[in-house]
């Protein structure tokens, strides 16, 4: 019936209970505990965070990187869709489940940010919402592109559950589903961009540009490919299955050719601006720059030419160095390139780091447990296609 | 390999469409709003000021604020050396070698005020999501409402004058700032800094009345004369006084910054000294808030964005996709 056949997708199987869903399970404990005590004790209590930076790695982390990684569902969801390459499209269940957690818990990680959480739902409530503000646009599009991934995540539950009535229902839904689902990441993603604008001269010319919602939203594609070569690999070794590379390796020159849109826009605007010299300036934020360039640059050498692209090692280091560049954009722009005024200073504290490496921990039991019970990766034994589980 | 071309194309055509979606706003920019005619306001002339401090401690009354001790962890004193959630508004000293002479940029000392300077086109009504910070349409105040706020601290990031503050110390921390005493206006009174002031360093008034008072004072020779009228300029409720006119740097810092503030500031040490960075004419939040209105004024972009999204996605989509596939075959009439 499709255009392409695929292995169909079915649950990987095996334990549950293993070390690494132990690590996490008492990394997720630990950062409930501290969870505990900032609602008990303030944001000061457990947090580094000061009126010079009111924002730190929970905003930066978990919302601002966390969401562009999760940018994977909705990059692959486009080519496979939008720009119809059919070949991808084992790639899209896994993609868009790691999407689904990273911003699931983007959105849940956002209320213990909140120093007034009770009221978080004024955001979207009328005579409270306030259009104007970039902030309003980000809550809006996150909320509903949940709700939409949910949506589009759907079938493989009812699929595992045999409700074949609610699968159908969804399937023919799917296409509009899709269709929001491209375009609200594609306006969060610029918006998280165009949050800093406001901030004004307070952010370093490196990075302060009218350019940012689109630096950021290129960027976040870029990434969204770069997240699916490393989660691929990462699944690949930990399940011990094949690595796709008839996928991974194609998908790698569309990234790269997403990185070349990207690095032309970063550095024509820099050069268009005259920004540019301030990077020969003896400063932290000029270092800062300088080491987001090369990352982002690198991945260019690491998968350049079609024999490189083959070695799935280097599709595993491309992806992480290009995941490393796309963190220092983010933490470059809200946090390095942000500068208050003399006197304050921000580095997470331990409890601030180990908060978000529980909410990292919680993605990677989640994918554990829906991957080895849910039919999310194509089936390894090459069984007739279209047999759901 | 073609549709491989097609695709980076289309990335590439996509791309140039954001980019230039996010420079043109220039073209079609909002500019820096409006002031209000009957906006008050302050003017705070640094030479007047003497570092009594009255000003800090009847903010602290009149806006029932508890003691802030974060001069050194075992001071006994209430000597904030910022403002804070819990203190409004403070006065800071800069200081040179010996800081012998006053208002003196070598070798001498001066004051600053520092609280909310209630900007005519506010960077923290611009940025919260939640309209817990609103311009009052008459009066210009910027004020805050704790009960619509969600504590995101939006404002605190944006403000080029660092002026909203948070309390990370309470469970329920909410935002402190100055709101020019807009509570006790229904009772006659006006900004407490500014009655309590002895020698008008600290004036209220009529923003229109401030700036010719202002200038008026940047005209006048140093040396020579000139009366200091106390409290509220505009009502003239208190009586003013005759002193020396000082050598004031020639600039009024609020006139222009960022789209104007309704507090202004005059004095004879140059003012990025007295922690006043220079700033652009135009404000932030117009920037911010015209990219915005360029990408999603009226939603036609992202609607436009969704058809085609949509179309495309119907057409794409495998007939067996994600259903079981029980599809009816129907072919898009469309075309």
């Amino acid at each position: 019936m499709s255009a392409h056949v695929h292995a169909a997708p079915a649950p990987v199987g095996g334990r549950l209970l293993n070390a690494v869903s132990f690590v996490c399970a008492v990394l997720i404990l630990s950062a409930f505990a501290i969870l505990a005590l900032r609602f008990w004790g303030g944001l000061g209590a457990v947090t580094n965070l000061n009126d010079g930076y009111p924002w730190g790695i929970w905003v930066v982390g978990d919302v601002v990187i966390g969401s562009a990684f999760a940018c994977g569902g909705f990059s692959v969801a486009m080519l496979v869709y939008i720009f119809n390459k059919g070949e991808y499209h084992p790639l899209v269940r896994p993609a868009l489940l790691a999407s689904l957690f990273g911003y699931s818990l983007a959105g849940a990680g956002v209320i213990f940010d909140l120093g007034r959480y009770w009221n978080f739902w004024h955001i979207l409530w009328p005579g409270y919402a306030s259009p104007n503000s970039v902030m309003f646009e980000v809550a809006a599009c996150i909320s509903l592109y949940i709700l939409v991934m949910w949506l589009e995540f759907s079938p493989t539950f009812f699929e595992k559950f045999g409700w074949t009535n609610a699968q159908r229902k969804v399937g023919r839904a799917m296409f509009f589903l899709i269709g929001l689902g491209t375009v609200l990441p594609m306006m969060h993603q610029s918006s998280l961009g165009s949050m800093l604008i406001v901030f004004g001269t307070q952010l370093h010319p490196l990075w302060q540009t009218m350019a940012l919602p689109a630096i950021y939203l290129i960027s976040a594609i870029t990434l969204g490919y770069a997240v699916v070569l490393f989660e691929s690999c990462v699944a690949a070794a930990g399940y011990r299955r094949s690595i796709e590379m008839h996928l991974l390796t194609p998908l790698s020159k569309v990234m790269l050719g997403m990185l070349g849109v990207y690095l032309a826009l970063r550095f024509g605007d820099l050069i268009v601006r005259g920004a540019i010299a301030t990077a020969f300036e003896p400063t932290l934020q000029a270092f800062m720059f300088w080491l987001e360039s090369i990352a982002f640059v690198l991945p260019l050498r690491i998968l350049g030419s079609p024999a490189k692209r083959a070695n799935p090692a280097n599709l595993f280091t491309g992806g992480a160095v290009l995941m490393i560049a796309g963190i220092l954009l983010r933490v470059n722009s809200y946090l390095v390139g942000y500068q208050t005024g003399d006197g304050w200073s921000y580095f997470p504290s331990i409890p601030e780091m180990m908060v978000t490496f529980g909410m990292f921990a919680i993605e990677v039991l989640a994918y554990i447990v829906i991957t080895r019970r849910f039919p999310v990766l194509p089936r390894e034994d090459h069984a007739p296609a279209g047999q759901a589980a | 390999m073609s549709s491989r071309r097609d695709f980076l194309r289309c990335a590439l055509a996509g791309g140039a469409a954001v980019a230039g979606a996010a420079a043109s706003p220039a073209v079609q920019a909002r500019g820096n709003a409006e002031i209000s005619p009957d906006a008050v306001g302050l003017l705070f002339d640094a030479t007047l000021c003497i570092g009594c401090k009255a000003c800090v401690a009847a903010c602290k009354t009149a806006n029932n604020l508890p003691v802030d001790i974060n001069t050194t962890p075992d001071s006994p004193w209430d000597v904030p050396l910022d403002t804070t959630a819990r203190t409004f508004n403070v006065i800071k000293v800069y200081k040179d070698g010996k800081a012998t002479l006053k208002d003196t940029e070598q070798g001498g000392y001066a004051f600053m005020k520092s609280s909310c300077l209630h900007c005519v086109d506010p960077s923290c009504v611009s940025a919260c999501p939640v309209s817990a910070m609103l311009k009052d349409p008459v009066t210009g105040i910027v004020s805050y409402d704790k009960d619509a706020c969600i504590g995101c601290r939006y404002c605190v990031a944006a403000c080029p004058f660092g002026i909203p503050k948070y309390d990370y110390d309470s469970p329920t921390g909410a935002i402190g700032k100055c709101q020019l005493c807009r509570h006790r206006m229904k009772d006659g009174h006006y900004a407490a800094c500014a009655e309590v002031c002895p020698t008008g360093a600290t004036l209220y008034g009529k923003v229109s009345d401030l700036k010719v008072e202002a200038q008026r004072r940047l005209a006048l020779k140093p040396g020579e004369t000139t009366v200091y009228p106390r409290g509220n300029l505009t009502t003239g409720d208190q009586p003013s006084w005759e002193g020396a006119v000082p050598a004031y740097v020639q600039h009024v810092y609020g006139e222009k910054e960022v789209g104007g503030t309704q507090m202004m500031k005059l004095a004879a040490v140059p003012f990025d000294k007295l922690g006043h960075k220079p700033l652009p004419e135009r404000s932030f939040s117009s920037r911010s808030e015209t990219l915005q209105h360029t990408l999603y004024g009226g939603l036609a972009l992202p609607v436009v964005a969704l058809g085609v999204m949509t179309f495309l996605a119907k057409r794409n989509m495998p007939k067996d996709d994600d259903s079981t596939g029980q599809h009816s075959d129907k072919r898009e009439g469309g075309q």
